[in-house]
């Protein structure tokens, strides 16, 4: 078979991608797709529903996983997040925008509150929200 | 104090010799092992209940990286046997509590056992998967701002609804040209099945997966199948290949083949 004025191609005969005959690890999330969603099913006596695992709720526990598996197998997603990666100027700002009001609100009710420890007498005009 | 054992169970065969397994190392670390039944081989290791059990079972299959080894685990004995002789994956997570409920359900499912080794003897699954990338999204040609009275955002609303068709059209069109690929395929191949496209926050692609397949091919016609692949890849310009395998025949274990 020529290769010449051929582009690139993942297709090889000779070198298959999984283990058997070659050295090469294979992919991991086509290994977890056929150990997990293919295969014979055969009731055994433990009950577990794969189809329960939630791959994707699988990152919530990335705090414990090892992050280079989670990468091996394509979920790289804090890479790209605009959250972790600091890209979220928006939702900072909103946040500081927040911060501030609460705390001009709390002050301004902490304000009333000394005003009404103070005898009726001494009425001051005091501009409420 | 005894620790709880279960039975894993791996893949089924026949024929087995001792020395395919000699070896062994499978989930858990667990050496591997074989129950015999009625002249089919059950493919075990025993595991502890503490890792393998109901709860342990479910916590665990939700930790990456344990579910990463024990796949990887699962899988691999799954190779080893396949290369020794036919046999028939089973499913991650078939747990037994003991070597004679492995053989009570081995009897009770023999027939589909017995028919699914003789479908997948000499025979190997290929897995291929089809791409087609954002390049294959021409990008329409829409007059700017030509005609009298048209103002900027009718001509922007237009260029959109072009764009929007021509993706639409794009992915039809891939859509098509991957089912040509898969009866291509299926052509070669004793069977094909379409698996639905792999998550592609899973995948890691950016490129949208238009065909997940997988094929039952005769091991005389390995090379005749990657040549198939490849000249449908020369074909299909607008789309990407990948050919994965071989596998052992996971995709290929259920009753009622039709090939499709």
């Amino acid at each position: 078979m020529t290769n010449a004025g051929q582009p690139s191609s993942a297709v090889s005969p000779m070198s298959p991608a999984t283990g058997v005959g070659s050295h090469q690890p294979a992919n991991l999330g086509d290994i977890l797709e056929r150990v997990l969603d293919k295969g014979l099913v055969i009731a055994g006596d433990i009950q577990v529903n794969l189809l329960d695992i939630e791959l994707l709720t699988i990152k919530l526990r990335l705090v414990i996983a090892s992050l280079e598996t989670a990468k091996e197998v394509g979920i790289d997603w804090w890479e790209h997040d605009p959250w972790l990666t600091g890209g979220n100027r928006d939702l900072e700002r909103e946040n500081r925008e927040l911060r501030g009001r609460v705390a001009e609100l709390e002050g301004r009710r902490d304000g009333s509150r000394a005003l009404e420890a103070e005898p009726r007498a001494a009425e001051e005009t005091e501009e409420y929200d | 104090m005894t620790e709880s054992r279960g039975v894993w169970l791996y893949a089924v065969t026949r024929g087995f010799s001792p020395q395919d397994l000699a070896g062994l190392t499978g989930v858990g670390g667990e050496p591997v092992r074989a129950v015999e039944a009625d002249g089919l081989v059950a493919v075990v290791s025993s595991v502890s209940l503490d890792e393998f059990g109901q709860e342990a079972l479910r916590r665990n299959l939700e930790d990456l990286d344990w579910l990463a080894a024990t796949a990887r685990a699962h899988d691999g004995v799954v190779e080893a046997v396949v290369r020794a002789g036919p046999a028939v994956p089973l499913r991650l997570a078939t747990v037994y509590l003991g070597d004679e409920r492995v053989r009570d359900e081995v009897r009770a499912r023999r027939a589909d056992l017995e028919a699914a080794l003789n479908r997948v003897a000499g025979r190997t699954e290929w897995g291929v998967k089809v791409y087609c990338g954002p390049s294959s999204y021409p990008e329409p040609a829409v007059a700017d701002g030509g005609a009298p009275g048209r103002g900027a955002g009718t001509t922007y609303l237009l260029r959109r609804r072009a764009q929007l068709s021509a993706r639409e059209t794009a992915e039809r069109n891939a859509a098509a040209q991957a089912d040509e690929v898969h009866t291509a395929l299926g052509g070669v191949a004793v069977a094909g099945r379409k698996h639905l496209p792999q998550d592609p926050r899973l995948s890691g692609e950016r490129a949208w997966m238009v065909l997940n397949g997988a094929y039952l091919v005769d091991n005389s016609r390995a090379d005749q199948f990657a040549m198939a692949v490849t000249d449908l890849e020369r074909q299909h310009r607008g789309l990407r290949f990948e050919l994965t395998g071989p596998w052992p025949p996971y995709s290929f274990t259920g009753i009622g083949e039709d090939g499709r």
